[in-house]
């Protein structure tokens, strides 16, 4: 229990008027930072960096961590209106979200995001608190086979995930992979597919791709459609956000299952991304209304939030506690804790106990004071939809465009989101999901890298995949997960088999 | 077309005079700092920090701003450098890959494509193993090693780059041989050594303190001519200076270490390199810098001009004889 009196004094620290206004003012920027496509949360605190260096570090982690959860919201806000996500972890919110906002429940559909993504940062942060130590120990365990195994299931959750052809969603995540190897190849320290262009150097940004694949696509899309929002009749009404709070408890099972599946994911780490992927791929197989899901189901939205946002807190635990990053802002702060003069890692627990558990307090009370800031946005939010389109799709024009630049600032961004753009268009033309795509441009690479990596270790061998306890289960659940659809189908046809020849 | 000549004799003539009369060198708008790896990154430290030390000390008129080209294990912001030719508003961060990288691999820069200026830091490189492994100096593990070839791993971050080289060059010296594993970055690799998933690294000083004062890695030696400065007990009463040099404890490689590097675009006026040199040497005084320093268990060594080019050449010769015996070199 001694994690309790920790915490109680890291509230102590965390709970000032000037800590307070900190974190609403990170929580607005973020907001802001998070609805700007390519911006994004990493961006936003590499930027709000420099301004930290004056600060004590309590204020500085405070600022920055506010600012992630506001962008992690910010996010999820264009995923339902506009079909745009926000940041690469709100894509799965598009799912449901989209379709939800365009028969009009946009109200609903964004307050269901916001409290769903608020239980799952409280979980992550409840997790932090409890099992610190533990966590810390166990993620020792995760060398390059273990990590592998943790990204195979999550694409074996995904194939065969129904809407569109399994072979089509393949097509989709092989794309994705080929884009994803672009630039340096950290395992052999060759440049691959740049063909001596310096610009690909860096590889193609999975941002770039989801501003074009999704933003630019949609309103191609739109405008074939004819130049408007179907959303419009949409009513806003401050009331319906406590009535959709009031339906949350019923979706307990979605809500439990989307924190677990987000805080392993981000302690293993797998990253947010991976991990709404995910989740939204095993709500949709374990509910009973999983044929509604992609019409604009509720538990659709819940389900990719949930885990969003358990593994974008948990994230933060390897980054304090081993000085493993579980994402891209993580690894940007962790820039700024060496800055401030301390090095993350097993010890800092000890070390600075005043500044670990003033975070891990400031993390309870940013995000309820986040929830509130947005909640009370969402009929702002939900008006949008209401300006015609004339006006509001120029304007996601140019927002998509000056995001796709601020990515790297690099011009080259923005032609390459145009050209995603038209891919997106014909993706959605010839029923190709984007959504493979996305995840494999997310953690292809780094799939790649811990197979590779794997195969040095074991010289060659396969058996390295089974060779203790923890990775055989992982690799074993990926695989069941794999050929389940596969299982499924047999079944099927044998049972079909057996009725025709017993009539 | 008479007029034209006129104008650009005048033209030229003030150009001449204003250049006579002004002062040395200033930047006149914003300074770009382009850091040469991912946020979090070991450089990315290193100009974060000069950042923050030249806004405290006000030794810029102008603002800095930070970005992070890191692709392509650098190169992009090398490349972006080379973009920058004549522009000194456009300082690049790096370290030794600044002249290493275009060995290795076909990238679209070449060194001469950037005017150097100063080096602030070495950071130094240690052999370590596992906090419980069971080898009580360097010697007994290369012994070790050598019984068993390909049967100890040795991670590192990235391929054909310092820790590579660096595990090559043990290897010439020893004739040990290690299975090396190459992971993303250091602190990947420092974990991998604590979770026992490898036998060791050669990490820098700073990428393995967090493992180390938690008791589960442990240095044997430091590749450096002279122990590293003494510092307060890091783990089990130890402390950087009692740590052996690699040659104390019997491993016959005396110096690796890696330059902490700043560059200019090609053909930037010599004032302006000149102004750099004077501001980085500003510092490298400052006490933030030397706190630094020590706290990532770096050696402060400010060089500039003919010293920094010496050892630039130096350097790369030691470099380029590995990458020749590795069959490194792209073609």
């Amino acid at each position: 229990m001694d994690n309790i009196a920790n915490l109680m004094h890291g509230f102590s620290v965390a709970l000032t008027t000037h800590h307070i206004l900190l974190m609403m003012a990170g929580v607005l920027l973020g907001i802001l930072v998070g609805v700007l496509p390519g911006l994004g949360a990493p961006n936003g605190v590499s930027l709000l960096l420099p301004l930290t260096f004056s600060m004590d570090p309590v204020s500085a982690i405070i600022l920055l961590t506010s600012l992630y959860w506001g962008a992690l919201f910010g996010g999820s806000t264009t995923s339902i209106l506009f079909n745009i996500p926000g940041e690469p972890s709100s894509v799965a919110t598009t799912f449901d979200g989209h379709p939800m906002a365009k028969q009009g429940k946009a109200t609903e559909a964004l307050s269901f995001a916001f409290l769903s993504a608020g239980i799952g940062a409280m979980a992550g942060v409840i997790l932090i608190t409890v099992l610190s130590g533990w966590v810390a120990s166990f993620a020792l365990r995760f060398s390059s086979p273990e990590f592998f195994a943790v990204y195979f299931i999550t694409f074996a959750s995904f194939i065969g995930l129904g809407g569109s052809s399994p072979f089509k969603a393949i097509v989709a995540m092989g794309v994705g992979f080929a884009l994803a190897s672009i630039g340096m190849d950290s395992v052999s320290g060759n440049i691959r597919l740049t063909y001596d262009f310096d610009v690909l150097l860096a590889g193609v940004s999975f941002l770039i791709a989801v501003i074009g694949l999704f933003g630019i696509g949609e309103l191609m899309l739109t405008m074939e459609e004819g130049l408007r929002f179907n959303g419009i009749s949409a009513k806003v009404r401050a009331r319906d956000v406590l009535k959709t709070a009031a339906k949350l408890p019923r979706y307990w099972v979605a809500l439990l299952r989307s924190s677990a599946i987000g805080i392993w994911m981000g302690i293993t780490p797998g990253g947010p991304t991976a991990a709404s992927f995910m989740s939204y791929a095993m709500a949709k197989r374990s509910s009973r209304r999983g044929a509604n899901f992609g019409k604009g189901e509720p538990e659709g939205v819940i389900a990719p939030e949930t885990a969003d946002h358990a593994a974008g807190s948990a994230a933060m635990l390897p980054m304090l506690a081993l000085g493993i990053p579980g994402s891209a802002t993580a690894a940007v702060m962790m820039g700024g804790l060496m800055i401030w003069g301390l090095n993350p890692g097993p010890t800092l627990f000890t070390d600075r106990p005043d500044f670990v558990w003033g975070l891990i307090a400031s993390m309870y009370l940013g995000n309820v004071v986040a929830v509130i800031v947005v909640l009370a946005t969402v009929p702002l939010f939900a008006s949008i939809l209401r300006i015609p389109f004339s006006i509001v799709g120029p304007v996601i024009v140019v927002v998509c465009f000056i995001g796709a630049f601020t990515v790297a600032s690099k011009e080259f961004d923005i032609w390459l989101a145009l050209i995603f753009g038209f891919v997106g268009y014909f993706f959605k033309k010839l029923d190709y999901p984007i959504a493979p795509l996305i995840l494999a441009m997310v953690i292809g690479d780094k799939a790649e890298d811990a197979f590779r990596q794997s195969m040095i270790f074991s010289q060659g061998s396969l058996s390295i995949f089974w060779s203790n306890p923890l990775v055989t289960t992982l690799m074993s659940l990926g695989l069941i997960l794999l050929l389940m659809p596969l299982i499924g189908t047999i079944f099927r046809r044998l049972r079909a088999l057996g009725k025709t020849r017993a009539a | 077309m008479k007029n034209f000549s006129i104008t650009a004799v005048v033209a030229g003539a003030i150009a001449i005079g204003g250049a006579g009369a002004a002062q040395a060198w200033q930047p006149t708008k914003p300074v770009e700092f382009v850091v040469t790896s991912g946020a979090g990154g070991g450089t990315d430290n290193f100009a974060r920090m000069v950042q923050s030390i030249i806004t405290k000390h006000k030794l810029l008129e102008q603002p800095v701003v930070v970005v992070n080209k890191g692709g392509g294990s650098g190169a992009e912001g090398y490349v972006h450098g080379k973009a920058g030719k004549g522009d000194p508003h456009r300082v690049v961060f790096g370290t030794n890959n600044a002249y290493l990288l275009p060995y290795v691999a076909k990238l679209g820069y070449k060194p001469a494509d950037l005017t150097p200026v100063a080096a602030l830091a070495l950071d130094e490189f240690l052999l370590w193993v596992k906090g419980d492994a069971p080898y009580a100096d360097a010697k007994a593990y290369i012994e070790a090693v050598k019984a068993k070839p390909n049967g100890f791993k040795m991670a590192g971050s990235q391929s054909k780059d310092t820790d590579q080289t660096l595990t090559s060059m043990i290897q010439g010296a020893t004739g040990a041989k290690w299975i090396y594993v190459p992971f993303q970055g250091g602190s990947a690799a420092a974990t991998q050594l604590a979770g026992g998933h490898v036998d060791s690294n050669t990490n820098n000083p700073n990428e393995n303190v967090g493992q180390w004062k938690a008791g589960q890695v442990k240095p044997l030696c430091v590749f450096s001519p002279v122990r590293l400065a003494k510092s307060d007990p890091v783990f089990d009463g130890k402390g950087w200076g009692d740590i052996p040099t690699c040659k104390e404890a019997g491993l016959p490689l005396e110096t690796f270490q890696m330059p902490r590097t700043v560059w200019l675009p090609a053909e930037v006026p010599a004032d302006a390199v000149t102004f750099y040199e004077g501001i980085l040497e500003k510092v490298s005084q400052t006490p933030e810098w030397k706190e630094f320093v020590s706290r990532t268990a770096q050696t402060g060594r400010f060089m500039k001009g003919k010293e920094f080019a010496d050892f630039v050449a130096q350097d790369e010769a030691a470099n380029k004889k590995v990458f020749e015996a590795e069959g490194w070199i792209a073609k």
